[in-house]
Formats: structure tokens, sequence, C-alpha cells
């Protein structure tokens, strides 16, 4: 690898549509950027805000949260709220100066693989742009603060 | 941080295996290195690397190290747990331990094969997996919820793939409620004239199974008819279906036919004859239309439009008279345990390919057109006839392709309209033997038994076959010999040479389309249609008429195109498949469902509104809201909704998945930061 920053993105995707594009885009060899993350939740109406919290105060540069096209939904409307919850953390990601490209909301239905890899791809590009998150830094403000970044040994 | 938390109160043993799937894994990924890597994590007994953990011996291996090695938890990397999560939790219940007490990594179709970069590869399935395992120590027992099959089927759409599927349950001796939205079983298969390639006549292999249908004591057919609501969930769906008022009372009308003769108007018949002929207002599609009901075409109906007329109700012979201009529209609620959509395909709108001149050259035909032209019961009574019904055609040239192989219109293959190309080739030779046949095609696609022999029986018939898409139809002619003929301009790419071919008739062979409505529709039945609108199968090959929602199955070209074959296939294919559930009795449900903790509940009511089943009910009495759970369908909405934490969502939990997110970030994690001058 070269020495460019390589940002690490948490999915949430929905069983159902999502979550299904991912297996539809590796069953067909769609080669994407392996930065994405992927955890299963049944909607992605179960993506409680503070998952995504949790997941970029854990050292993730970036959340995708994916689901079901509106109208689309396995659980009739669970993306639509979806959609209301991710508007206003996004609301409150802003106030803490977290920039807009890194929690992102994309609606992909079971057979568009190919969509979700290029939208994992254009994220990572935006992501790779934006640099590391560094939550403790920019949100906690523990400027000066000694980092102890845990890598692999 | 995980060590910060206090330990599980049983020390958790987890075994992690992590497969080769052959090569398909383990060329990206660095199997033995992440199976070694695991080993370091406290809470992991063994670990292994496999070649294929899906075998037989890759099971047993799970359940031997249960059984020898006291494992708690098993955690899998292998493929999607769409594919195996199923394979492993039988496994882990074999070794003695609850199925719940698994977890899967996908790393294969959301890694190895999304990437060649073998070092990120490897880094990205040590994060997948030790997110599973930080998941899988919170798992908890769960028990499978059984759920009892109501043995009535509702089919939805009659045409052979719905009446094969009808005829095939009810036979079994099981209840079937068959919907058709039009007045007449049959579908498209009722228009056709000869099926390819044996020839042999539509009607005649169909009719006697509409027959069937209507005397089998386990049908219920409702004919001209709509499903309107689908509530429930596999082996209890409470349907709504509207039964649209024909005007004619079913219980008493003999089906005479007496006031379609004495009806004294007529309209153009653009659904059964697409156009080519009339029918009277109250009208049958067709002769054999099952059931043998008329209908009124309220519409067109002078009743209905000035008050006067009714002289289907003053000839009805029958007592007491069978036409009643009062009746209303029925909505019938049906119970049933599974329900397979039927619903068939519409043929692309050839007006939308302007330059190939239909609707505005009179002798450019669709293939629909053409096959009622030459069905001996059609508007020509089987004579191929020019838009004046006079003339026959000297030449006759077939466009393949219209609207299908398009990137402008559908980028996919029809499959059938090359076969029927060639069957309306050929019966153009039968019919007029002098005539010249042209067939303009793009690849000759005839795979299937009997196909590419009926392809060389037209090549010896004498047709001829120029490789090339058409680029446009016109009247304008350049030379005597084009005078009064369609142009047909089309480059023959195997001679490499543009051609301008006059002939008297073409022939269109559209793409076929999913149904306008087949979004609304699979809306309405909770399962997924892709951009086309053609239903998606639970799996492309293994399980092509399951759907992603239990209990709804799909058949026939609702599915993508097909052919009559492929279509009785899965008619019968959806049918047998209802029949196994319904054999079995019962059946196992996920139990991921919500529950609420009543005693720390608040009482907020925030999750009441938000659950898209009603499934939550506020029990005023106590102050607290409860899951009713046999409506709730686990999505996990109110879960992640509620204010104080205190509704869970089985295997789900917020536990579960905080601990996820954090194992999947073991490698970035930053630990909490010491400020400056306070380090011991």
């Amino acid at each position: 690898m070269t020495d460019q920053f390589e940002p690490v993105i948490v999915g949430f995707l929905c069983n159902w549509c999502s979550y299904r594009a991912a297996d539809l885009a590796g069953t067909a060899r769609i080669k994407y950027a392996p930065n994405l993350r992927p955890i299963r939740v049944m909607c992605s109406g179960r993506v409680d805000p503070q998952f995504v919290l949790t997941a970029l105060l854990n050292g993730a540069d970036g959340v995708l949260i994916a689901g079901c096209h509106p109208g689309e939904c396995h659980y009739v409307n669970g993306n639509i709220k979806t959609l209301r919850r991710f508007l206003l953390l996004k609301k409150t990601l802003k106030q803490w100066g977290i920039e807009d490209e890194r929690v992102q909301l994309l609606w992909a239905s079971a057979s568009e693989g190919i969509f979700l890899a290029e939208r994992v791809n254009k994220m990572t590009e935006e992501l790779r742009a934006l640099g590391p998150l560094r939550w403790h830094e920019k949100v906690l403000g523990m400027n000066g603060a000694e980092l102890v970044t845990v890598k692999e040994a | 941080m995980n060590d910060t938390k206090s330990p599980p109160e049983i020390e958790e043993k987890v075994g992690v295996y992590v497969c080769h799937c052959g090569t398909n894994i383990s060329k990206v990924v660095d199997v033995e290195d992440v199976a070694k890597w695991a080993e370091s994590n406290p809470h992991v007994a063994v670990s292994r690397d496999y070649k294929f953990m899906c075998s037989s011996l890759g099971q047993e291996l799970i359940e031997q190290d249960i059984k020898e090695k006291g494992l708690t938890k098993i955690v899998v990397a292998s493929c999607s747990p769409h594919m195996h999560e199923g394979t492993f939790r039988a496994a882990t219940e074999k070794g003695g331990l609850n199925p719940f007490m698994f977890e899967m990594a996908n790393i294969r179709e959301h890694d190895s094969w999304t990437t060649d970069d073998r070092e990120a590869a490897t880094q990205k399935a040590k994060a997948l997996i030790n997110g599973s395992i930080e998941r899988v120590i919170h798992h908890q027992p769960l028990e499978q919820i059984p759920v009892s099959i109501n043995p009535s089927t509702l089919i939805v759409g009659a045409g052979i793939a719905g009446i094969t599927a009808a005829l095939e349950l009810a036979n079994g001796g099981n209840h079937v409620y068959l919907v058709e939205k039009q007045p007449s079983i049959g579908g498209h298969m009722a228009q056709l004239d000869k099926t390819f390639p044996t020839l042999d006549c539509s009607a005649c292999i169909l009719t006697p199974k509409m027959v069937d249908v209507s005397q089998h004591p386990n049908i219920t057919l409702l004919t001209w008819s709509e499903v309107e609501k689908m509530d429930g969930y596999m082996g209890n769906f409470q349907v709504t279906v509207r039964k649209k008022a024909r005007y004619v009372v079913e219980d008493t009308c003999t089906g005479c036919g007496i006031c379609i003769e004495k009806c004294p108007f007529k309209v153009i018949d653009t659904e059964f004859e697409v156009g080519m002929g009339e029918r009277k207002v109250i009208y049958r599609p067709f002769p054999q239309a099952v059931p043998k009901y008329p209908v009124i075409d309220a519409a067109n109906c002078v009743y209905f439009l000035k008050g006067k007329c009714k002289a289907c109700q003053k000839f009805c012979p029958t007592e007491p008279n069978s036409i009643d201009f009062e009746q209303q529209d029925e909505i019938l609620k049906l119970e049933v345990g599974n329900i397979i959509l039927a619903t068939g395909y519409q043929l692309f709108d050839v007006k939308r390919i302007p330059q190939y001149g239909y609707g505005k050259l009179e002798n450019v035909f669709t293939s629909l057109e053409f096959e009622r032209m030459v069905n001996a019961a059609g508007p020509t009574e089987g004579k191929i006839l020019l838009r004046d019904k006079e003339s026959e055609p000297e030449s006759v040239l077939i466009v393949h392709c219209v609207g299908s192989r398009d990137e402008n219109y559908h980028k996919y293959c029809s499959k059938v309209c090359c076969m029927y190309s060639l069957k309306f080739g050929h019966l153009v030779h039968e019919r007029i033997p002098d005539a010249t046949v042209y067939n303009c095609y793009i690849d000759m696609r005839t795979p299937g038994k009997g196909y590419e022999e009926f392809y060389d029986r037209l090549l010896q018939e004498g047709t001829n076959f120029i490789r090339g898409k058409v680029a446009e139809i016109t009247d304008s002619p350049r030379t005597p010999e084009e005078e009064g003929k369609l142009i047909v301009q089309v480059e023959d790419t195997l001679i490499g040479r543009q051609r301008r071919i006059p002939v008297d008739m073409v022939i269109l062979s559209p793409a076929i389309e999913a149904q306008p409505d087949s979004k609304e529709v699979s809306q309405l039945f909770k399962m997924g249609c892709d951009f086309e609108g053609f239903f998606i199968e639970r799996h492309p090959k293994l399980d092509p008429v399951a759907t992603m929602t239990e209990g709804v199955f799909i058949a026939g070209a609702c599915q993508g195109p097909k052919d009559i074959p492929d279509t009785v296939a899965q008619g019968a294919a959806a049918a047998s498949r209802v029949a196994s559930l319904i054999s079995r009795g019962t059946v196992m449900m996920e139990p991921v469902r919500a529950s609420i903790d009543t005693e720390n509940c608040s009482g907020c009511r925030i999750c009441n509104n938000l659950c898209p089943y009603n499934a939550i009910e506020f029990v005023e009495e106590e102050g607290y809201s409860q899951v009713i759970t046999a409506l709730c369908q686990g999505c996990g909405t109110c879960v992640a909704a509620c204010p104080s934490g205190v509704i869970t969502g089985a295997h789900f939990t917020n536990e579960q998945l905080f601990s996820q997110i954090e194992g999947l970030l073991w490698d970035v994690q930053e630990l909490e930061p010491v400020p400056a001058g306070k380090e011991e």
C-alpha cells in the first residue's frame, strides 16, 4: 500500500435491500474500495443515531447507512424513519464540525450492486480527501492531549 | 474498552472457523493468518481455517469442537448469511448449543470477491470477524416461533402460470382462490394462435385447462377482481379482494349469450383483439371464456351513459333476470396461508420507437396483432391481410428486438421473440406460399428443446434472414419498385452493406415488459421488483420461485421474460413449494421480535405510532406499552426510537450491536486520551 490515507467506513446495511446489494456486488465480482465494514441490521430503521456516534467515537472516519428505496421498505416505511433521524443527526454533527461527507445515507435495492459499489468508492474518495476524523480532538476538544492509537501489533 | 466492561457471567468460549471456500476466499484473504490472529482474542478458545466449512466435514468440525472443547459460541467467517446461516445454525444446534449462539462474518461477498488487495482484504476480514466475535458473546438463546399454515392459497393472475399452479394445488386436495383482473382467465396464451416449436394450437391445449379450473371443486374463481390489500405473514395472510361489478348475476346467468347478441352497440376491442376487432358492450372476451358469464362495459354502455336501452335485460331469458344494473363492487376478505403471484407481462409500446412508423404507417403491425390475425377465431378468421382487410401481402418483414437488447429501452433479451418471429415466418409461408418473408434479427437465439431445429426448418422453407438492426421504416420511395411499399432500411452486417427492402407488411416483435403496475403490486405484497419491474426471486438459481417475503411466491413472466414451457414449469414449481408448506402444517419463524421491559417503560408512547404493523399497544391502566408478538415483524425501528432504551430487539440488541461496532473497529480505536501531565 502507498502512504495514502485509507479511511475506515462503518456501513449499516438493511437485511432486505442494501445488504443484498452488497452481496450482489460480491457475487458479480464488482471491485470496489475495501474500506467499508458492513454491519447487518434488519431495517435501516433499526439504526439508532447512537450507533453512528459510537462508530465515529471508536475510530471510524465515516458511516454509511443504506436502506431500501422509499416506498420499497420491507417494513413498509422504516426507511422514512431512518431519513428523519438522519436529517436530525446531521444537524447535530454539523454543530460539532463534522463534515457532511462523513455520514451518508443512500437507498440501494437488492439489484443495485453496482450502484452501491460506486457509492462506496465515491465516499472513500471523499473521505480520503478529508483525512482522518480525529473525534477526540475535534469533538471532545482534547487538543494537545496524547492520543494513543491502537494498531495491529 | 472491552476490558473495562464486567466480564460476561459465564466464561465464554468462542470457536472461530475461517473458510477458504476453495480458493474463493483464500486467494485474496490470508485465511491462515486470520485464523491464527483470532486466537489472540481472549474469548476465543478454538480458531481454525478449513477448505469448505459448509461441507459435512466442516460442519462436523463445529459439532466436535462444541462437544470436546466446551465451546459456548460459534463464529463462521465464510459467505453471506443469506447463503449458509441456516447451515451453520443447524450445525451449532447439532453440537448441543442453541442455534442462535452463532454469528456469521461475511468475508466472501463483502470482502474477497470485491477486491484484489490482499493486505486490505485480510485486514477487513479480521475486522469483520472481530465484530462477530464481540457480538456473539452477547447472543442469547432464542426459540423459533411455530406458525401454523392455513391450507388455502391465493393465486393472483390466471394466465397459464396461475392456472397451472391452481390446478396442481387443487388436484392435491388444497383450496385455491384464483384471482384474475380480466373478465376471463387464460391470459396472453388465450390470444395466441400456434405455439412454437410444435405448432400446436394454443386454444386447443389451454381451454381444457381453463374448463378444469372452472369445474374444480377446490378452486374458487374470482375473475374481474383485484387484490387491494394484504396483511399478516406466512401461514396467515388476510387479503382483501375487490370483485368488480359485472352487472350480471353469476348465480342465475346460464351463459347463453343472448344478451350479447341483442346488444345494439359495438366498440373496438382494445384488450383481447388488441384493436383488430370489435366487441359488444356486454361481452365475453372470447367464445371459450371462463367463466362463461358476460360483463357490461359500463364506460361504453348506453344505459349507464344515457339511462336508456336495457336491451340485454329485456332479452335475458333467465328467471329471475340475470342483468342487474344496480350491482355494486363486492369486497371480499380472504384468509390464506400462501400467495402465488403470476401476474404476467405486457408488451413494449412500439410507438416509443417512432422511426418504425407504427400508428402512422398502416401496414406496420405488432406481433400480438398478427397473432390475432392468424388465429382462426380472430378478426380476419385466420387470413393474413393488410390493414384494408382485403389484400394479401406479397412480402412480409419481421423485425426482431423492438425495444429489447436496446440501450435506449430495455437492455435485456425478451427471450421468446426470435422463436415467435420464426413461427410467424412459417405461418406466412404456410398461408401465402408465394410470399417473400424476411426476418431482421440481431442474433438468432433459439435455445430450447426443438427450437434450433425449428430455425433450421425456416431456413429450408426459404425465409430470408438478414442480420442487422432495422434503422427505419418509411413509405417514401426512391425507386419505382419502392412505390406503394413500406421500405425497411437495415444494415446487413453479414455482407456489410446498407439495404432498402420494399415490403407490403412489417411485423414488429416488441419486448416483453413488466406489468405497468408491478411496482405497486410488489409493494402490496411486500416483496421486491427490479428496475425493470420484474419481481425478484429469492435466489436467481437455487430459489427461482420464492421471494424475500416468506409465503409469497412468483411464477411466470412477472419474474422475467419466459416462454410457455418455462412459465408452466414455474407455475408447477410454485405450487409444489406451497404444497410442501401446507403438508408440513407448521413452520418455524425467526424469533427476531421486539419486547418491552414494561417495568421500566415510561409510557411516553413514542413507539406506538412508529410501528408499521400496529404491533405496539398502550395499556392505559398500567401506563406502559407492550408488543403484540404475533404482529411484530422485527424491524427494530421502535428499538432505535425508545428514549428510555427499554425495548429490546431480539438478536439485534443494543448490546450486541454496540459490541459489534466496537469490535469491527479494533484496529483503529483511539484509547481514552490522557491529558498532558497526568501520565503516571
